[in-house]
């Protein structure tokens, strides 16, 4: 599994650096605060020398003193909030690249939107983006709330069924960024992550361009039996292959599974030995999971991982 | 009716005791097995509500330890997650709506009349049923979770995974219930709350010398009054949602889920102040009684306390900053929501202010008011960073906040909540607590806090999402869990000390006097245990501080009440000067029957609608048997009042 990081404080793109720019300015200042109030209450309860007991003029003065000193600080910090708020909530540009990011328990379905419908490339649980380069990300959900959040580029939001969110990101810098669903949606919330893979626009014009191809045909005899399984046997009832018979749309795109870094959202490494235990007893990894147990047996679970392992 | 301390003999030594003899004789709680159901005395039921409300603190704190137990390694496999799911649910409800509410207005039952000065709690009957309808409540909940149907969607049950479509099965159902249940419950008290601070205050307690801890119940009980609707319509459009097929919450039929997190933050925020406000009046009472003067800036606490309650309820917003909503409309919320920090700042100004100028006795009590300080300041800190919205995207919904709210809710609730237990434990027990023990408690706990909560806002920055059941191993998250992990386990050996405290003061703490403290409030002046009649004679207030008043000794106190009937003297709103005597009902077991009635329509009307038809029967012909009118009673009192009334004649002539 590549280097994983997943950390609001070391951004790695211009919006995360500017929430992270927000979070130390407020924790120097709430730490200023919270040292001063202390140390005020510290000196109150030492204090042994009762003849020096402050008259109430004074007290009362101290009092409006700290509350006004509070409403100064508290203004600052609103006013920095706001200006991050717009900093961060950048209006588009017309080159931006849009990706379609549907919500589904407890996996992530992603779309390059693409004028031209040929060109679309269908993915799940692992965005590659150009660095640089402005991203729109239309968030939706097929059914309960998820929330997509990847710290290292911004912060989080909701994906709502009926509704469609915006959030625009950007990555400085080339790298692996991993990002989990963030908002309660059910038994296996917590294996819900997505890879976020930031990389030169060169890298990514050949990834994408190689999305963009069908799946290639399997050379070897198992391979090709291992097809014919996807094709006629369960696989094929959920997940799509194009290029291929399977055209399921309601679980992962497999076309490419093999360049992916992941499997199940995220809840194993995408090795053989996983991928086989993945499909052999889904509940075991992930209980709840969708996928159903397959009931393939020894030589079909091998065709089958023979023929997945073509899907580059 | 008030007169002189010294001329009337109706206030002899002699005569005294005889009536109060006759007192006790009218007040008597009821004994024997239908008797134990059928008290209604506000101590009786103040002590109900403590207690039970601390076992299920302690229910959600064994759930607390198994959900530490699990994350204390990545990819741990004691709890699996259908399990934790329910657990971490089951905890956070069990300490919002079975804790933390019940508790606070617990105190506020058992303490407000006797720091009011007044005989009785305002409808009894009534704050009877309140209990049970709370008790029952927490048995339905465990028994629904030992059944394998305990709530697993969160305690803010978000639809559509609660609604009809995902949350399948009756988990959901039980949660929309136990809200049910609850918030009648809460209802009820803040109806007996705000009355009895509103019409039964001591004569001359006019609304400028209301303690400070009836001022935050006061306040309390109307937010309870004002919040706890919005829920109620949540939790019945949700369960009509799944039961007769209504689609108040689905966005295929012009429903709506982000409607369901309106109404319910609509009540969860302003839940929060109604937990801490409560919890201030302690600190307030204790700073008091451990500097020896009034707190400073009596004006400022009380405005705060009611500038709490309005501003909380405009800063719902800040749980939704992730959903989509407009930018504009957001920072309205993040304004409200930072402004809500100056009456806390003000309140611990003057708290400090009060310190610096008091003489400090470090006793247990203090103790937690300080722990108080030190914990809760973070919390509110934290609260500042989670208003500003961009912040807030990062770190909403992640270990971050799981913080920030344990330091508000233990370091705003509880320590002030255990420092009550210290510093009432003799009035209520007739027992001190030991002090030494309580000292050993309160510094593992302290420490032991910190070491839990702490490391969670690193987690939350660290990308670490709430509630998961497990995490990987390469997210370099295992230290600080397990560190966390580590610091639950010294507060569950600190808490476990606290308990033997109690358990073992209970029986062999030292004899408590009236006033062991020297505070200055009523509660204070009546003997520890109260009596069922509270006072007697019922004293009058001539001051804000009614003990440390220096006519304290030849105060006037209220004669003229019968002692052979439940009679309490109402008073007026804004003076409190007496108005009119009224007779308080008996002790009766309908509140319990009625209680069960309503609640096998609740839990009924989890299966089918009907129940909410059939229920309805008993539970009328539970409200008419407490509506009862008693016979007998009518014509005695009759005559007494056409005697009483020639005799003034005669004197008037």
């Amino acid at each position: 599994m590549p280097a994983i990081f997943q950390s609001a404080l070391h951004p790695a793109g211009p919006q995360a650096a500017s929430i992270s720019h927000l979070w130390w300015l407020m924790f120097w200042t709430c730490s200023a605060v919270y040292v001063i109030v202390i140390a005020a209450l510290l000196v109150a309860i030492s204090r042994r020398r009762m003849d020096t007991r402050p008259s109430d003029g004074t007290l009362r003065t101290s009092v409006v003193t700290a509350a006004g000193i509070t409403v100064v600080i508290l203004f600052g910090l609103l006013f920095a909030s706001v200006a991050t708020g717009r900093a961060v909530a950048s209006l588009g540009a017309a080159e931006a690249l849009v990706i379609d990011i549907t919500g589904h328990q407890w996996w992530w379905d992603v779309t390059y939107e693409n004028p031209t419908p040929s060109l679309q490339v269908k993915t799940a649980n692992e965005l590659h983006i150009p660095v640089g380069r402005q991203i729109r990300i239309q968030l939706k959900s097929s059914d309960v709330i998820h929330s997509f959040w990847v710290p290292n580029l911004h912060g989080k939001m909701d994906l709502i069924p009926g509704r469609q969110n915006l959030l625009w990101l950007q990555a400085d810098k080339p790298g692996v960024y991993r990002g989990q669903c963030a908002e309660y949606c059910g038994v296996q919330h917590a294996n819900m992550a997505l890879t976020v893979v930031a990389e030169s626009s060169d890298d990514f014009e050949r990834w994408i361009m190689a999305q963009r191809q069908p799946a290639p045909p399997p050379s070897t005899p198992e391979q090709q039996h291992g097809l014919q399984i996807v094709e006629r046997g369960p696989c094929a009832m959920c997940h799509n292959v194009t290029g291929t018979v399977a055209g399921g749309r309601t679980a992962p795109d497999l076309t490419h599974v093999a360049t992916r870094s992941t499997i199940a959202a995220g809840t194993a490494p995408n090795t053989r030995g996983y991928l086989a235990g993945w499909i052999a007893d889904p509940q075991h990894m992930k209980p709840g999971a969708k996928m159903p147990s397959t009931g393939l047996s020894a030589e079909e679970l091998q065709a089958v991982l023979a023929y997945l392992e073509t899907l580059r | 009716m008030m007169e002189g301390a010294t001329a009337d003999p109706r206030l002899e030594p002699a005569a005294l005791a005889r009536e109060a003899r006759e007192l006790a004789r009218t007040w008597r709680e009821p004994e024997g097995f239908i008797g134990w159901f059928s008290r209604i005395d506000h101590k009786t039921i103040g002590v109900r509500f403590i207690v039970t409300a601390f076992c299920f603190f302690m229910l959600a704190g064994l759930l607390a330890a198994a959900m530490r137990l699990q994350l204390a390694q990545p990819r741990n496999t004691i709890l699996g997650p259908d399990l934790y799911n329910q657990i971490f649910t089951m905890h956070g409800i069990t300490m919002m709506f079975l804790f933390a509410v019940p508790v606070v207005l617990g105190f506020g039952i058992y303490f407000v009349p006797l720091m009011i000065g007044a005989r009785a709690i305002a409808f009894p009957r009534l704050l009877a049923f309140a209990y049970w309808m709370f008790l029952f409540s927490g048995i339905f909940l465990y028994v629904m979770f030992l059944l394998n149907v305990g709530p697993d969607r969160g305690w803010f049950s978000y639809v559509p995974l609660a609604g009809p479509e995902y949350g399948i099965g009756k988990r959901a159902d039980v949660w929309a219930q136990l809200v049910s249940f609850t918030e009648t419950s809460g209802l009820s008290v803040s109806v007996c709350l705000i009355v009895t601070i509103f019409k039964l205050r001591a004569p001359g307690m006019a609304l400028n010398r209301i303690p400070l801890f009836v001022w935050a119940e006061l306040v309390t009980a109307f937010m309870v009054a004002a919040s706890m609707p919005s829920v109620m319509v949540a939790s019945g459009t949700l369960m009509m949602d799944r039961l007769v097929g209504t689609q108040f919450y689905n966005q295929a039929e012009g429903g709506d889920p982000i409607l369901w997190q309106h109404l319910f933050w609509f009540f969860a925020h302003p839940e929060v102040y109604i937990i801490f406000l409560p919890a201030q009046g302690i600190v307030s009472m204790i700073i008091a009684t451990f500097t020896g003067r009034p707190v400073f800036g009596y004006l400022a606490m009380v405005l705060s306390l009611v500038a709490t309650a309005f501003i909380g309820f405009g800063v719902w917003v800040h749980h939704m900053f992730t959903t989509g909503l407009p930018q504009f409309g957001t920072s309205f919320f993040t304004a409200a929501s930072i402004m809500i920090v100056v009456p806390s700042g003000v309140q611990i100004f003057c708290w400090i202010a009060t310190l610096w100028s008091g003489r400090v006795r470090f006793a247990t009590p203090l103790l937690y008011a300080l722990g108080f300080f030190m914990v809760f300041i973070m919390g509110g800190l934290t609260g500042v960073m989670l208003a500003a919205v961009p912040l807030d995207a990062q770190v909403h919904d992640t270990f971050f906040v799981v913080a920030h709210f344990h330091y508000v809710l233990i370091g705003g609730s509880v320590f002030p909540l255990l420092g009550g237990v210290h510093y009432w434990f003799p009035k209520i027990a007739g027992r001190m607590l030991s002090e030494r023990l309580g000292k050993i408690a309160f510094w593992p706990l302290l420490i032991g806090f910190n070491m839990t909560f702490f490391p969670q806002h690193i987690l939350g920055l660290m990308g670490m999402p709430r509630r998961v059941y497990t995490y990987p191993v390469e997210m370099q998250w295992g230290a600080l869990n397990l560190l966390s992990s580590l610091g639950a386990l010294t507060m569950f050996a600190a808490l476990t000390v606290y308990l033997v405290n109690v358990l073992v003061s209970l029986r062999r703490g030292a004899v408590a006097t009236e006033n062991p403290w020297g505070a200055s409030s009523l509660e204070w002046s009546t003997s520890s245990p109260p009596p069922p009649y509270n006072f007697h004679p019922a004293p009058t207030v001539t001051g804000r501080e009614p003990l440390w008043e220096p006519d304290v000794a030849e105060r006037p106190v209220v004669i003229g009440l019968s002692a052979d009937k439940r009679d309490v003297l109402v008073t007026q709103l804004m003076d409190a000067e007496p108005d009119h005597r009224k007779e308080f009902p008996e002790p009766t077991v309908w509140p319990f029957l009625t209680a069960v009635a309503v609640g096998g329509l609740y839990i009924g009307s989890i299966f089918t609608p009907w129940a909410v038809v059939w229920g309805a029967i008993p539970t009328t012909i539970g409200l008419i048997g407490w509506a009862w009118p008693r016979k007998g009673n009518q014509p005695r009192h009759l005559e007494r009042e056409i005697a009483h009334r020639h005799r003034a004649a005669a004197e008037h002539a």
